[in-house]
């Protein structure tokens, strides 16, 4: 196959937050008429990636040539005006305004005097979704649409100005069979009409279906780029973790004891369904599906972030309060939420503050917190679990995202929980990090903890859970023992095409 | 569902948008027309041509720096510096007149307006460039262009009887029975209004207030939009100050003062978002004149006073709760419906 | 990053510092330059107009850091001296009862911000806004233009009675005993750091098991209560009520919070530079006015000190953040040859 030469191309490029080494020495080329797809762990610095080239972030280092001229842009609106169109993982839509000002923000169609001509914006709006196969009205809000029309309309926005770079930041993560479906036959027609596109994803099907060439990164750094059909998915898997992938997981077998937390007919309207299921003492229960199963949603109500609507959680010896997160604490459960930094962790407060935030009365003396309390159970507990920090007093926004995730394990850990519920627990985190996880993990079960576990990557959930089960469009569609879940029959429940377990 | 019912329920999507803030404006008129209503059943003369009058001038003021206002809560964003702005603009341009009597007036307005956009600029420049929320620099401006105004007036008096009678008479002047200064207000509402609707830039304004992060990502550059913002706020404020010196024509330091949180309610009753993206300054004014029309027509109804402030408190409270009531069920109904079949 | 929020952070604790310094130089700066500024009459009256607004700005600051507003205080201060007046007018003579109904009045109508902060999520922004107007408006209401001033003379001297032995009114010892409890709750409790954790980031409060709705809505309440409290000591120390009593305290209240190093955005601040700051802008006002400088350049400066102590901080982070960035960006010219 003759070979283009490449509409875009990153060399050398580097970058660093502070101490944070996020890019080093990355290269890249994107060829016209190509999908290129770009792997690497959470972590690997591909969103850093992505926001250099959106002209979010200025690299520190390297050069970005786009046909053949240097081009350095001083913010989104340069490399929008080199054609490089981004549509990242969270949609960036205005929500007071319509679909199709959305579309065309900044370069609105005009008529006399400079005046916005809404009639052919609406017009051209209606055209491209027609060319995109979209029925969607221009004339309505972006607020309320779908995440899946969300990403639909940034495509039709990269269409709107002719982009000849489109890069997608994990388009299909929200999305379901039919609407993947679409998105990739849009993208074959952009290829069709010679545009560069850089598909991230971690979905290696998608890879292989859509991708030509194939990069890989690891710890910020690239590690190779190759075409696609000289590749099997464990090469990726390989090098995006940089070692054998069994060396992870050291799951040691316990005899499961009493139920610690049990979840009868749970039901939050429009979210999840009659959820039941139980949580023995020792046991690490996987939770799988897909991303917007509703898993992490069961988990809040739980928890009592949420509220539902029906059913009924037992814990501690009795029926937790709907929506009462004090009460699920004190009954004995903690959660590891999803979003480390929306969610578990006050990124604008010490090591120190976050470790103790959840034991804040049970380390007062008479209300009262003086002394070194927090301090010593802080330590305590960042020995226990090797965090890395310069000072406890430093906030914890200037920890590595390993270090961050131990902390808000110490913040959970030393409230000696008896049901602990993780979601994503190695997200986004090194891989030193994650096997001393599945270690603490492991250590738990085997102190006698209920563990439940949602997780999105398979591999942590066959190599950790005694059972998995799995959620499919707010059901529980699946119940497997260890011995009967693999890939292909969590996979097929999480699809929504497997039986029940 | 068959394509034309797909495209049917999409419609009505749009049209749903379009109904809430129909809605949301309406019953402010719908507000207005009930307690005119009322007021003129109790006391006909409420409506006669000079009660009018009076109305739309009482309304002038207000509904100017509520435009202005407007213009920057839009952006997410909020000024409380207006009322001051307005004192010192007011007081300069008495001054000016006072100590040059034949200045033709449009320079005078000039000069009023300049004032003002200056001590907007300033207010821009620092949120701006510092990046510093707008509610404490406003806070702060608020006092320092007070100060300025009393360390220039000190405890002087710019009475009516110094000033130019041409500028006086354009207070009191009326074309085809509607005050002169209340077609300013007109003018500067219409260009405010089409401008916002009308231009990219005004556009960009409603973007930066729906989402700060997404119109960076999109390139809109939100410190200058921002900038011009507080600009524009700043000289309808000099504005209102110039308006308020040819209607009262007695000018002390305390011109303003206070007025922020009039023009900051009327904007909020008007139906303008305080978190920005949504609301037009059409609401903006006519809430400015519903307040207006509430103190004026509470002693024809006999009620003291006294309630008015209460009753102005009361509807602030009532109109947000109303812009949360609907949203809300705005959101649902959109969320019910599904972009495609 | 890390090296720009941890020098932040220094930044903002030697706020208070250089606030404790300001206020050291200006007492010093006073009494030598201004005749009776070292005179025990002096700090009488400072104390006397401090009193009010450090009262307030007590609750206040837990309030903003826990990222909301209440901007109604001075309209449930006004409130509150007219409803303990038309009391009186109606023959409730007993000092304990009035003051009872007052507080009492205060928390009510601290809790109906709460609630419609709390439970129906609006803005406190806007909230506070139209309670504001609402209470004023209901004082108003309450008395009109009238004044109530003929309370008992002997209620005022009590109130503003020196400490045996000083000149200083023994109502500061209430505010002082108040500080202190509120420091130590702000500051040394499980409460505090609820309100910390709450005002950087509300979700992972809600994760950690911290009640946001019910914590804030209580915040809500003492506000009131703390803000009748400076109603009526307004009452006393004037033995007048009249509806426009406090106008317009809620700037200067929400002006010295700020100017203490409180952030707008909440988190962040503590209640020592709160405090330096109502005594730095009090003590200032009162030697400002001895040495006959006009009330208006206080005005200003009050208004500069609130605009540097925020755009101070600022400007020098993003100065670093642009020095920081330069140097490394030198570099690629090099590489790309």
């Amino acid at each position: 196959m003759r070979e283009s030469p490449p509409i875009l191309s990153l060399r050398n490029v580097s970058k660093s937050f502070g101490a944070v080494h996020a890019l080093t020495d990355v290269r890249l080329d994107l060829r016209a008429g190509e999908v290129h797809g770009l792997v690497g762990e959470n972590g690997a610095g591909k969103s850093t990636l992505v926001k250099i080239l959106a002209g979010a972030h200025p690299a520190d280092a390297g050069t970005l040539t786009v046909d053949g001229k240097e081009l350095r842009p001083s913010g989104p609106a340069d490399a929008r005006a080199a054609g490089i169109a981004v549509i990242y993982q969270e949609p960036t839509l205005f929500p007071d305004l319509s679909v199709a000002e959305n579309i065309f923000m900044s370069r609105q169609p005009l008529r006399s005097l400079r005046r916005i001509d809404a009639g052919a914006m609406r017009a051209a709006t209606a055209g491209l979704f027609a060319r995109l196969g979209i029925h969607l009205d221009p004339g309505r809000p972006a607020r309320g649409l779908s995440i899946a029309d969300q990403q639909l309309v940034e495509i039709a926005k990269a269409l709107a100005f002719d982009a000849r770079v489109l890069i997608m930041d994990e388009p299909t993560a929200a999305l379901s069979g039919v609407e993947v479906e679409r998105l990739f036959s849009v993208v074959a027609s952009l290829r069709e009409s010679g545009a560069a596109v850089l598909f991230i994803s971690h979905r290696f099907d998608e890879i292989f279906a859509l991708c030509r060439r194939v990069t890989v990164m690891r710890d910020g750094r690239w590690v190779s780029t190759d075409p696609a059909a000289g590749l099997t998915v464990d090469d990726l898997v390989r090098r995006m973790v940089g070692r054998e992938v069994s060396s992870l997981y050291p799951k040691t077998e316990t005899a499961p004891g009493e139920p610690l937390l049990e979840v009868r007919g749970l039901t939050r309207h429009g979210v999840f369904d009659d959820v039941s299921f139980t949580v023995r003492g020792g046991e690490i229960v996987a939770l799988a599906g897909l991303v917007g199963a509703g898993r992490s949603e069961v988990a809040r109500a739980v928890f009592g972030v949420d509220r539902y609507d029906a059913g009924e959680v037992l814990a501690g010896g009795g029926r937790l309060p709907k929506g009462d997160t004090a009460a699920a604490i004190a009954a004995g459960l903690a959660l590891v939420p999803e979003d480390r930094r929306q969610q578990g962790l006050v990124m604008e407060l010490s090591v120190e503050r976050n470790a103790t935030l959840t034991r804040r009365w049970s380390l007062s003396r008479l209300g009262l917190l003086l002394g070194g309390g927090e301090r010593a159970a802080a330590r305590e507990w960042s020995e226990r679990l090797r965090v890395k920090a310069a000072r406890l007093s430093d906030p914890v926004a200037t920890l590595s995202g390993g270090n961050q995730q131990k902390v808000v394990l110490a913040k959970w850990l030393s409230t000696g929980p008896k049901v602990l519920i993780v979601d994503e627990p190695t997200r986004g985190i090194d891989v030193g990090t994650k096997a001393e996880v599945h270690r603490l993990l492991s250590e738990l079960a085997g102190q006698g903890v209920a563990v439940l576990m949602i997780s999105s990557e398979l591999p942590e959930v066959l190599g950790m859970a005694d059972r998995v089960l799995v959620m499919h469009e707010g059901r529980l569609v699946a119940d497997l023992p260890r011995t009967r879940a693999d890939e292909q029959s969590v996979l097929l429940a999480a699809t929504g095409q497997g039986g029940a377990g | 569902m068959t394509a034309a019912g797909v495209l049917g329920g999409e419609r009505e999507g749009a049209r749903l948008v379009q109904r809430v803030l129909v809605v949301r404006e309406l019953g402010i008129v719908l507000a207005l027309v009930l307690l005119v209503g009322v007021t003129v059943l109790v006391n006909p003369r409420f409506l006669t041509a000079q009660g009018v009058k009076d109305l739309l001038l009482g309304s002038t003021i207000l509904a100017v720096l509520a435009v202005g206002q407007s213009v920057v809560v839009i952006t997410r964003n909020v000024d409380l510096s207006v009322g001051s702005v307005l004192g010192l603009s007011a007081f300069a341009t008495g001054s000016l007149l006072v100590a040059n009597p034949g200045l033709p007036v449009p320079v005078a307005l000039a000069a009023g307006v300049l004032l003002g956009a200056v001590c907007g600029a300033v207010n821009g420049a620092l949120i701006a460039a510092a990046r510093v929320p707008a509610l404490v620099v406003t806070l702060g401006t608020l006092y320092v262009f007070r100060g300025l105004d009393y360390t220039w007036a000190t405890g002087r008096q710019i009475n009516a009887a110094d000033m130019p009678p041409g500028f006086l008479r354009m207070g009191g002047a009326t074309v085809a029975g509607v005050p002169v200064l209340a077609l300013f207000a007109v003018v500067v509402l219409v260009a405010a209004g089409y401008y916002l609707r009308s231009y990219r830039s005004g556009r960009e304004l409603y973007a930066i207030g729906s989402s700060p992060a997404a119109a960076r990502l999109a390139g809109i550059p939100v410190g200058r939009r921002v900038f011009a913002a507080f600009v524009a706020s700043g000289a309808l404020a000099g504005l209102a100050g110039v308006l308020y010196a040819a209607r009262f024509g007695t000018l002390d330091a305390n011109a303003g003062n206070g007025f922020e949180l009039n023009v900051v309610a009327a904007v909020v009753v008007g139906g303008v978002a305080i978190f920005g993206g949504s609301g037009s300054v059409y609401g903006a004014a006519l809430g400015a004149v519903l307040l207006t029309t509430i103190s004026s027509a509470l002693p024809v109804l006999g009620v003291s006073p006294f309630w008015q402030r209460a009753a102005v408190g009361a509807l602030i409270l009532a109109a947000i709760g109303l812009d949360r009531a609907l949203s809300a069920r705005l959101a649902r109904s959109l969320r019910g419906r599904k972009g495609h079949g | 990053m890390a090296e720009r929020i941890s020098r932040l952070r220094s930044l903002v604790g030697s706020w208070d510092a250089a606030l404790l310094v300001a206020l050291v130089l200006v007492v010093a700066v006073g009494a030598v330059t201004v005749e009776g500024v070292a005179s025990p009459r002096f700090w009488r009256f400072v104390t006397l107009e401090v009193i009010p607004i450090a009262l307030i700005a007590l609750p206040m600051t837990l309030v903003i850091v826990t990222g909301e507003i209440d901007l109604s205080v001075a309209s449930v201060l006004g409130l509150t001296c007219t409803v303990m007046g038309q009391l009186w007018l109606w023959g409730v003579t007993s000092l304990p009862v009035l003051v009872v109904a007052g507080l009492l009045l205060g928390a009510l109508l601290g809790a109906v911000n709460g609630l419609f902060v709390t439970v129906f999520g609006l803005p406190s922004l806007a909230v506070t806004i139209g309670t504001l107007a609402l209470y004023r408006g209901l004082a108003y209401v309450v008395l009109g233009d009238r004044a109530v001033a003929d309370y008992p003379p002997q209620w005022t001297a009590g109130a503003i009675g020196a400490i045996p032995g000083l000149t200083i009114p023994w109502a500061i010892i209430v505010v002082v005993v108040l500080a202190v409890a509120f420091g130590i709750v702000l500051h040394a409790t499980p409460i505090g750091r609820g309100l910390y954790a709450m005002g950087n980031n509300a979700e992972a409060a809600r994760f950690a098991g911290i009640s946001v709705v019910r914590t804030k809505f209580w915040l809500f309440v003492a506000t009131g209560a703390m803000s009748a409290l400076a109603g009526v000591f307004w009452t006393l120390r004037y033995a007048s009520a009249r509806a426009d009593n406090g106008s317009g305290l809620e700037l200067a209240v929400v002006a010295a919070v700020l100017l203490g190093g409180v952030s707008i955005f909440g988190g962040r601040g503590g209640l020592i530079g709160v405090i330096a700051a109502v005594v730095l802008l009090g003590t200032l006002r009162n030697a400002l006015q001895l040495a006959y400088v006009p009330a208006n350049t206080l005005t200003i400066i009050t208004g500069s000190l609130l605009i540097v102590s925020v755009v101070g901080p600022n400007v020098a982070g993003l100065l670093r953040e642009r020095l920081r960035r330069r140097r490394p960006a030198a570099t690629p010219v090099t590489q790309a040859e």
